[in-house]
């Protein structure tokens, strides 16, 4: 079964590659969707088993690398938080699976499409049920190539090409240090598998290393080094610049890839290593600073953006700073609960997005969208229970894990706590505005597109809403549902092992204001934005007046982009062409290829001079050989 | 009086070759000069035949010397019937003209 799992996939996406021109796209379709289906049916067993039976396995695919004393297993392991995320994956997967199918219609190369989105629910997948670090970073890896091939889908736009590019490339500054974490873990532990070195980790707490001339603990150190990974893969800040450009690629595969999957990938690392983080103070401490930066700076972004999916991008950015601050307050489960959730509303409203960008024709600006929703009904309720359950609105999904998170950061009493709870309230306010401002800017108010008559806007097929409803079902009930089994009082039955609490989790009940005051805020932010972006739209118009500064600092993402064109793209571009101008052309091309190739032309074009075709020259020069030949045969 | 030895045939057969090979490349007019150049090349070495065979008091070389004379006559009609075809086809027979050996 487990095997199964994880195949599939790969069967699907190698069938779909490389035979898929032979037999039909339709064909394609049709199985790359299925087989991730049974997939994640299959998952759906696997999760219920480990609920009620404790279900844990480890199976072995093959030995990988056996080298001395280093060995490596390809193998599949199954405890708690591997089913959670398994779930996960291949069920948003397999949605999307079949919402690609609508959505790429027009498109001509649906079985590439098809084989890139199967092949990065393999590698997802391997990521997730990886027992060692290196099988992880194989994953890893494979699923930022296929973020990268599918971010850059569409190759014949140039801004998709650069922002497949950008997302490469910066992931590789997080894998740079994750690769090193991996490094020091095994000369440290001398093992990259999970087990042992969870085991091994109590005993070296006190080791003290040198690392850039700087003493370091070494827990701390790998802490960190992980988390530098963590943080690109998952677009918190300093490293997120890739995330909002990544929307370049099929909105699909912003759904499944910058949404719900692969970018949580970062927090799942941490989650899966809290045996490691628990003993290191420091490091959770920057896992949960980072994280509110994160969730504060993306929101606050998010509220002047004018692209719907560059809006649900942060979006994706903020709540994953939640789930950092959320694991670096300790409260792992909460964080993987809201990890759950999230894939639900965030990946519904990337496919309402989509959908909505279907209806108008490949618009992306909500500014020339508006007074629409009658017009497609079906997606506006899709985006407004998405926007419900982000916000937190009461008995959604988002609900239970973000007050959750909230509650524990304020029950955990320390200062790190007060401020990850104010942090979270804040950004809870600022979610709900930047939220309602998408939909009332999309749906409601004037219609202001010049280009699109308000008759020819459409309602998405029914291969694009239905999978969007079963996503919306999530998003309103898992919540509900797997609260208990999640963050409940007895979740460390269902955790087990998975997870290590070294102090053992509050279980008081936070204060009545505190419980209250979050979902007040979510709900009294509707009729306000409502206000504001629909009925009385001068007020925002003067405020933005009054304050250019702030508003061209958001819109320009607090700048980050050009921080980093001026500190590393201008002066690698600058000693990348002083040593192509100088170095390649002026001195290797000077003095190597091209001098040889002049040097062997000037000698020849003195050779044909040679060759006057006059008779007598011939003769003087046959004469003239001929006679030192003999003067030379004679003498000697 | 000066005894003509062996020694002055061979300077007269030496100064007539040279001639011969000044004459080809130094001449810049006609094809024709070229050829008689040649004939003259192959008379000097005619001569040197000749008066080896008187000095060493053997017929052979005078032998060899009337087929060189028979063979160069041969030469020189079919060197003048090479020059006859080239002159109708070129309507020249100019040194300086003939370069189409040149690439």
């Amino acid at each position: 079964m487990e095997y199964a799992i994880v195949f599939l996939p790969l069967i699907g996406s190698i069938f779909s590659g490389f035979f898929g021109n032979k037999f039909g796209e339709k064909l394609c379709q049709f199985l790359t969707s299925s087989l991730v289906s049974i997939s994640a049916i299959l998952s759906f067993f696997i999760f219920y088993d480990v609920y009620v039976n404790n279900y844990s396995s480890n199976k072995l695919i093959f030995n990988w690398i056996s080298s001395g004393d280093f060995y490596v297993n390809w193998s599949i392991f199954i405890d708690p938080l591997t089913s959670v995320m398994l779930v996960v994956v291949s069920l948003v997967s397999s949605i999307i699976h079949f919402y690609s199918i609508g959505y790429m219609s027009h498109d001509p190369h649906k079985a590439r499409f098809m084989s890139y989105l199967s092949l990065f629910t393999f590698s997802m997948l391997t990521l997730v049920t990886a027992d060692n670090f290196l099988q992880l970073f194989f994953g890893w890896e494979g699923v930022g190539l296929c973020s990268y091939l599918l971010i850059g889908f569409w190759y014949k736009k140039p801004s998709a090409n650069a922002a497949a590019i950008k997302a490469f490339i910066v992931n590789r500054v997080g894998d740079f240090g994750f690769a090193i974490g991996i490094f020091l873990i095994f000369f440290f532990y001398g093992t990259v598998n999970y087990n042992e070195v969870f085991q091994q980790t109590p005993s070296v707490i006190q080791k003290e290393v040198i690392f850039l001339g700087i003493e370091f603990n070494l827990i701390t150190l790998i802490c960190l080094l992980l988390f530098i990974g963590a943080m690109g893969k998952s677009a918190q800040i300093l490293l997120h610049t890739w995330l909002p450009d990544a929307m370049e690629g099929p909105t699909p595969v912003s759904a499944l890839i910058h949404a719900a999957t692969m970018v949580t990938a970062g927090v799942f690392l941490v989650i899966r290593c809290s045996p490691i983080f628990e003993y290191s103070q420091v490091a959770l401490n920057v896992v949960a600073i980072v994280g509110m930066i994160t969730a504060f700076f993306a929101a606050t972004v998010a509220l002047v953006q004018n692209d719907i999916k560059k809006i649900v991008a942060y979006s994706t950015c903020s709540q994953l700073g939640y789930m950092f601050f959320a694991a670096g307050i300790g409260a792992y489960h909460i964080a993987i609960f809201h990890l759950f959730t999230h894939a639900f509303f965030k990946a519904l409203l990337f496919l309402g997005s989509g959908c909505v960008i279907h209806s108008f024709n490949e618009e992306q600006n909500i500014q020339s969208m508006g007074g629409v929703w009658k017009k497609i009904p079906y997606t506006y309720s899709l985006m407004v229970i998405g926007t419900l359950a982000l916000t937190g609105f009461p008995f959604l999904s988002g609900y239970y894990s973000k007050d959750a998170i909230i509650e524990f950061a304020y029950l955990k009493g320390s200062t790190i706590g007060y401020y990850a709870a104010g942090i979270g309230i804040v950004t809870a306010l600022l979610t709900a505005i930047y939220s309602w401002r998408l939909i009332f800017k999309t749906f409601h108010g004037k219609y202001n597109n010049k280009d699109i008559s308000l008759s020819s806007i459409h309602e998405s097929p029914l291969i694009m809403i239905l999978p969007s409803c079963v996503l919306a079902i999530g998003a309103i009930l898992t919540g509900f549902l797997f609260k208990e089994m999640f963050i409940g009082h007895d979740n460390s039955q269902f955790w087990n092992s998975s997870i290590l609490f070294l102090q053992s989790i509050q279980h008081e009940h936070p204060p009545i204001w505190l419980l209250v005051i979050t979902p007040l805020i979510v709900i009294v932010a509707i009729p306000v934005s409502y206000y504001l972006f629909v009925i009385n739209e001068k007020i925002l118009k003067n405020f933005i007046l009054r304050n250019q500064f702030i508003y061209n600092f958001l819109l320009n993402k607090w700048y980050f982009d050009e921080l980093y064109n001026f500190i590393f793209v201008e002066p690698l571009k600058k000693i990348g062409l002083f040593f192509w101008r100088k170095g390649d052309i002026n001195t290797i091309d000077r003095y190597g290829p091209d001098g040889l190739a002049k040097l062997v032309k000037t000698i020849s074009n003195k050779a044909v001079n040679f060759q006057s075709g006059y008779l007598y020259h011939y003769a003087f020069v046959m004469l003239v050989g001929f006679s030192i030949l003999l003067t030379y045969l004679i003498l000697y | 009086m000066i005894e003509i030895g062996l020694g002055h045939y061979l300077t007269l057969a030496a100064i007539i070759f040279s001639i011969g090979i000044f004459g080809i490349f130094l001449n810049r007019k006609n094809v024709i000069i070229i050829l008689m150049s040649i004939e003259l090349i192959l008379l000097a070495v005619n001569i040197n035949l000749v008066s080896f065979s008187i000095y060493l008091q053997n017929l052979v070389g005078q032998i060899f010397t009337m087929f060189i004379l028979t063979v160069a006559a041969a030469e020189a009609a079919v060197g003048l019937a090479i020059i006859v075809i080239y002159y109708k086809n070129k309507g020249s027979i100019h040194v300086e003209n003939i370069s189409s050996l040149k690439g």
